[in-house]
């Protein structure tokens, strides 16, 4: 119960909750809800990892785990791009047609992965210790120490997404076409490719997402159980985030960390000095794995309230097909 | 995509792509139709790509799942918890309440209705038409406090019901595997005593001494109950005041504002009902077929009951054939390998459903040149 090896472990797990969930900011503040995250991963950390299997040789004992990620990014961003006909092009329900796709990517990674879980390849991606900042007290080891290279485009990707958002032409053309598409179409922006792009960017965030998982945080195949309901913990987050990748980021590390913890509490003898109980009843380990997902839901409670009384919230045209010649909403 | 002309060189003709202005009563069941065989076709290109024989393996689904009276018996078996969780998702998407939970009413219909034989609540000697009732109230109830839970939180607080339900499926199921591994474990294995007989729902094969083609037939009396639910849903939602309101709801929420609707009050009601209807089905599995307390009761029901209602287009009666379809195609997809084939069926099935769509709203026109404008 380490408090320092629950955070570091905590930001690397995080990690793919930070890829999920920004994916998805970029999609919804486009306008277009995708509730297949989870379908996506799957797929993502599927393919990545049959790419590493398949290209493990005896010369190359690793594979090519960064071949991977660009497949698991390609293939969950085309994934996405059939969530983008069907919504943008054929105006059907968002909602459905997510959940749709949750169950065409966990389907299609099954049975393409069909026998994967027993191949055993060791993608090889480089842990990286930085020389000064992992000297910094209590940050550098949780931050800078021995984190996957992975980890550190994270930390990258979250300044670069609210940079691009926030303070950027294309970033202000985003929000434009997920606040108001009517207008931002006068404007002479193509609402329709727009859309398609950060569906597609979303997806392919999400597909790395799932090769974080299968090549870097928990190596291997594992079914269903490769990504347990992440891709749907990513989804609450955006909400938590009200679409900013700093709060987003703030989440998923905090999920990361609250995954680790409960892992490790079941380890000690004495929890703050009294017997600790999950070490003498395994059993009350169910309930430490209720935690993740009860703390979505007190986390979707907390974004919602603060959307309520902030007046803040889902960009104004999220889940609305958008039609050329039609009203606005 | 408004009206849309595209004009090849060449061609005496266009294709004109317009708004549909009324929609024929049999376009509905034939595009659903079209919908299932298109994603029949798409299942079979994917499968014969991994190197499957697809036809041979629809074939075994038709003969494993409908061949004769005794699988047909299983399919019904199968079918009976699908009715329940298509009608769940039906009235609750009939109100665009998304209720991705029916997974997980089905677990707490499951583990209240056990609760009622292994706590016990009901005494083992009680004769089976004490049993049973209380059963039924148990997973009915425990179902409705499941979905009373993300109705409260969206209808109050405004939290998004889609993963609210969907983290409930977790924690119940959590919750579930507490109560088998750590309470009602029979000999530290991951399942509790068989309950008694009074807990059991009556079959086929109890009255095979009356009629002796019931011999060996599975098929239990939660199938009766399913179908009666099917005919109570529809009532309420097209025949009571109650279900003008479900729909004037789904389809206009701020219309129904101004008619004066109760859409809070309406919301708790609609997720508790459906979520009630779901943990009939965790009931009637537990004391139809299972008849103990397990983990992993369910192969994914709850969302199988989300392409249901959505195929059935959210028609209660509807609803029984098309879980019956379904039935068989979970029956006999047990033994296909890959084991995700009958999963990734489905999802073409629903794709290719919302992709339909488009034709119910506009329709494709070939002119000939020259014959307008």
């Amino acid at each position: 119960m380490d408090p320092i090896i629950i955070l570091q472990a905590g930001v690397a797990s995080g990690t793919v909750l930070l890829f999920a969930t920004i994916g998805e900011i970029f999609s919804e503040r486009a306008g277009v809800l995708n509730l297949g995250v989870e379908g996506m991963m799957l797929i993502g950390a599927m393919s990545a990892y049959s790419v590493v299997v398949a290209t493990t040789t005896s010369d190359n004992p690793g594979g090519y785990p960064w071949l991977g990620l660009l497949a698991a990014m390609i293939a969950a961003g085309l994934l996405a791009l059939l969530h983008g006909i069907i919504t943008i092009h054929f105006q059907a329900d968002q909602v459905v047609s997510g959940l749709a796709l949750t169950f065409l990517g966990a389907g299609l990674s099954l049975v393409l992965g069909e026998g994967l879980s027993k191949a055993g390849a060791n993608p090889f991606l480089p842990k990286i210790t930085v020389p000064l900042l992992s000297a910094i007290p209590f940050l550098g080891p949780i931050l800078f120490t021995e984190q996957s290279v992975l980890v550190y485009i994270g930390y990258a990707l979250i300044p670069a997404a609210w940079f691009y958002i926030n303070r950027t032409r294309p970033g202000l053309h985003l929000r434009a076409i997920g606040e108001n598409p009517t207008a931002a179409d006068a404007m002479g922006l193509n609402v329709y490719q727009l859309r398609y792009f950060y569906v597609f960017l979303g997806g392919m965030l999400a597909g790395l997402a799932g090769g974080t998982i299968s090549l870097a945080i928990s190596p291997g195949w594992f079914s269903e159980l490769t990504t347990s309901g992440q891709g749907w913990i990513a989804i609450g987050l955006v909400i938590f985030a009200q679409w900013d990748p700093w709060r987003a980021a703030f989440g998923s590390y905090a999920f990361g960390a609250l995954r680790r913890a409960i892992l490790d509490i079941q380890g000690p003898t004495t929890l703050f000095g009294f017997n600790n109980p999950f070490y003498y009843n395994p059993y009350y380990g169910f309930f430490m794995q209720m935690l993740p997902y009860a703390f979505t839901i007190i986390v979707l409670i907390i974004g919602s309230r603060q959307a309520l009384r902030q007046r803040l919230g889902a960009p104004a045209a999220l889940g609305l097909p958008y039609v050329r010649g039609e009203r606005g909403h | 995509m408004a009206t849309t002309t595209a004009q090849k060189p060449g061609l005496p003709f266009t294709i004109k792509i317009e708004p549909r202005l009324n929609v024929p009563g049999w376009l509905g069941p034939a595009v659903s139709l079209g919908a299932i065989i298109v994603a029949l076709i798409l299942g079979a290109i994917v499968l014969s790509l991994v190197g499957g024989d697809p036809w041979a393996a629809y074939a075994h689904i038709a003969r494993a799942a409908f061949g004769d009276l005794g699988v047909f018996s299983d399919t019904l078996v199968k079918a009976t918890p699908l009715i329940f969780v298509g009608l769940a998702c039906s009235l609750a998407f009939r109100m665009k309440l998304w209720n991705i939970g029916a997974e997980g009413q089905f677990y707490a219909g499951a583990l209240g209705a056990s609760a009622v034989v292994l706590i016990p609540i009901v005494p083992p000697e009680a004769p089976g038409w004490v049993t049973l009732p209380v059963m039924t109230i148990a997973g009915l109830v425990c179902g409705a406090l499941w979905g009373f839970i993300p109705g409260w939180l969206k209808a109050r607080l405004k939290v998004n019901e889609i993963i609210t339900t969907l983290m409930l499926n977790y924690i119940i199921v959590a919750l579930t595997n507490f109560f088998v591994f750590a309470v009602w474990s029979e000999g530290g294995f991951q399942m509790s005593k068989t309950f008694q007989k009074a807990a059991w729902l009556p079959r086929l094969a109890d009255f095979a001494k009356q009629v002796t083609l019931f011999r060996g037939l599975t098929t239990h009396a939660g199938l009766i109950l399913a179908v009666i639910a099917a005919v109570v849903v529809w009532y309420i939602l097209y025949r009571s005041r109650w279900g003008y309101e479900i729909r004037l709801i789904g389809d206009n929420p701020r219309a129904a504002e101004y008619a004066g609707i109760n859409i809070v009050r309406n919301t708790v009601l609609v997720m508790m009902t459906s979520g009630a209807l779901a943990g009939l089905a965790g009931m009637s599995e537990i004391a139809g077929v299972v008849h103990r307390l397990q983990t992993s009761i369910s192969p994914g029901y709850g969302f199988t009951g989300i392409i249901i209602a959505w195929l059935a287009k959210l028609n209660p009666l509807v609803v029984i054939f098309v879980s019956i379809l379904f039935g068989g195609l979970i029956l006999a997809g047990r033994e296909i390998q890959p084991a995700g084939v009958p999963r990734l069926i489905q999802g073409i099935i629903l794709f290719m459903l919302i992709a339909s769509d488009v034709l119910m709203r506009y329709r494709v026109r070939i002119v000939r040149a020259g014959a307008e404008e």
